[in-house]
């Protein structure tokens, strides 16, 4: 009987080795999976003080890179509000400017400067519902949508004034510098927790940002 | 009077000591065999490393031990080491030879398996410098050593 309790623990203690450190191994792997995203929700993707819609502690960050002159840009941005209203607080939209189109630096700074007024989202909305009147691609034309801009409560000296300020030039010299790095050529660029889109499409973005929401909170 | 002393006559409780040691021993290789084989299994089921073949073939052997051994063990059995030697030494020989081609003694083109992952392939350490074959060499080896002096451990 002496040989059969040696035996029993010699092996309850092997397997107890065991499990104990598969437990320990996939926590360390739980950890660093976290830490990897973290980075994701830091330098280069997001940068604070961008414009941003979510709660600021959502798991899932969702980066564009758009240009107020694209056309997909206006045709994605509402669904991809959408996405960040339906996902219950788990989705944090950033967007980051990529002016690209010949013209759109300056509505971008409007747009970077109407966030002193408080204005950003509804300034975005006017200038992606306008967009065919400035930014046609052969003759660009940024001062048309100037005498729209009251129409959703801006104070359009202002707006002029703080367009040219330090800080604005520094927001949008950040976000090209950061879309270089991430090699961003196109508009709109989605990144979710730091991961492009395999294939292009909003079905697609969709997908992505339901698989990052199931892997960071475990549904 | 001294030529009444006799010895005590412990001949009868010879064997059972014999067996208490030999029954240790193999416990002990027991215990070996299971923790390498739980610890091969950690590295290919916990940590995901896939096995190369020449790992597999080291498994081959290595895994039948704690069941053959473990056999032995209830009621104590010492032909379990005419068993269980063969594939401890056999699955010896495999480790040598894969710790061999890691450590570049052996050139990989002598290697047997190409495809997959390859043999030669150092996929981790331990405490700077035990890679798993080196593990499995030492396990093997331990268990050969064990296994043979529990065959000694019987009085002649």
């Amino acid at each position: 009987m002496k040989r059969r309790t040696v035996a029993a623990i010699g092996a309850a203690g092997l397997l107890a080795v065991f499990f104990a450190a598969a437990l320990l191994y996939e926590r360390r792997e739980a950890a660093q999976v976290e830490a990897a995203r973290a980075r994701h929700h830091g330098p280069p993707f997001v940068r604070a003080g961008a414009p941003a819609l979510g709660p600021e502690d959502a798991r899932v960050v969702l980066v564009e890179f758009f240009d107020p002159g694209c056309e997909t840009c206006r045709v994605f941005a509402g669904p991809v509000k959408e996405i960040v209203e339906s996902s219950q607080g788990r989705v944090r939209l950033v967007l980051r400017y990529a002016p690209f189109h010949r013209g759109a630096d300056e509505i971008a700074r409007a747009l970077e400067a109407s966030r002193r007024q408080g204005k950003f989202w509804e300034t975005l909305e006017l200038v992606y519902a306008l967009q065919e009147e400035w930014a046609d691609h052969h003759h660009p034309n940024p001062a048309a949508l100037w005498p729209h801009f009251p129409s959703v409560g801006l104070d359009v000296e202002k707006l002029r004034e703080d367009m040219r300020t330090p800080a604005v030039d520094a927001a949008l010299r950040q976000d090209m510098a950061d879309a270089l790095a991430l090699g961003v050529q196109r508009t709109p660029t989605f990144l979710v927790n730091g991961r492009p889109l395999e294939r292009f499409g909003l079905r697609e973005l969709q997908a992505l940002v339901r698989d990052a929401v199931g892997e960071t909170y475990g549904d | 009077m001294i030529a009444d002393w006799h010895p005590p006559r412990r001949v009868a409780k010879l064997p059972d000591m014999a067996d208490d040691r030999g029954w240790a021993l193999l416990f002990g290789c027991w215990l070996v065999v299971t923790a390498a084989t739980l610890g091969s299994l950690f590295f290919s089921e916990v940590m995901e490393l896939p096995p190369c073949s020449l790992c597999w073939w080291q498994r081959l052997f290595m895994f039948p031990l704690p069941i053959i051994v473990g056999a032995g063990l209830f009621p104590f059995d010492r032909n379990v080491v005419r068993y269980a030697l063969p594939l401890a030494a056999l699955g010896g020989a495999v480790a040598v030879y894969h710790t061999l081609l890691q450590l570049g003694i052996v050139p990989e083109s002598a290697a047997p398996c190409q495809q997959g992952v390859p043999c030669s392939e150092v996929q981790l350490t331990l405490l700077g410098f035990l890679s798993i074959p080196m593990l499995a060499t030492l396990a093997f080896a331990t268990a050969v050593v064990l296994l043979w002096r529990v065959s000694r451990s019987v009085p002649a």
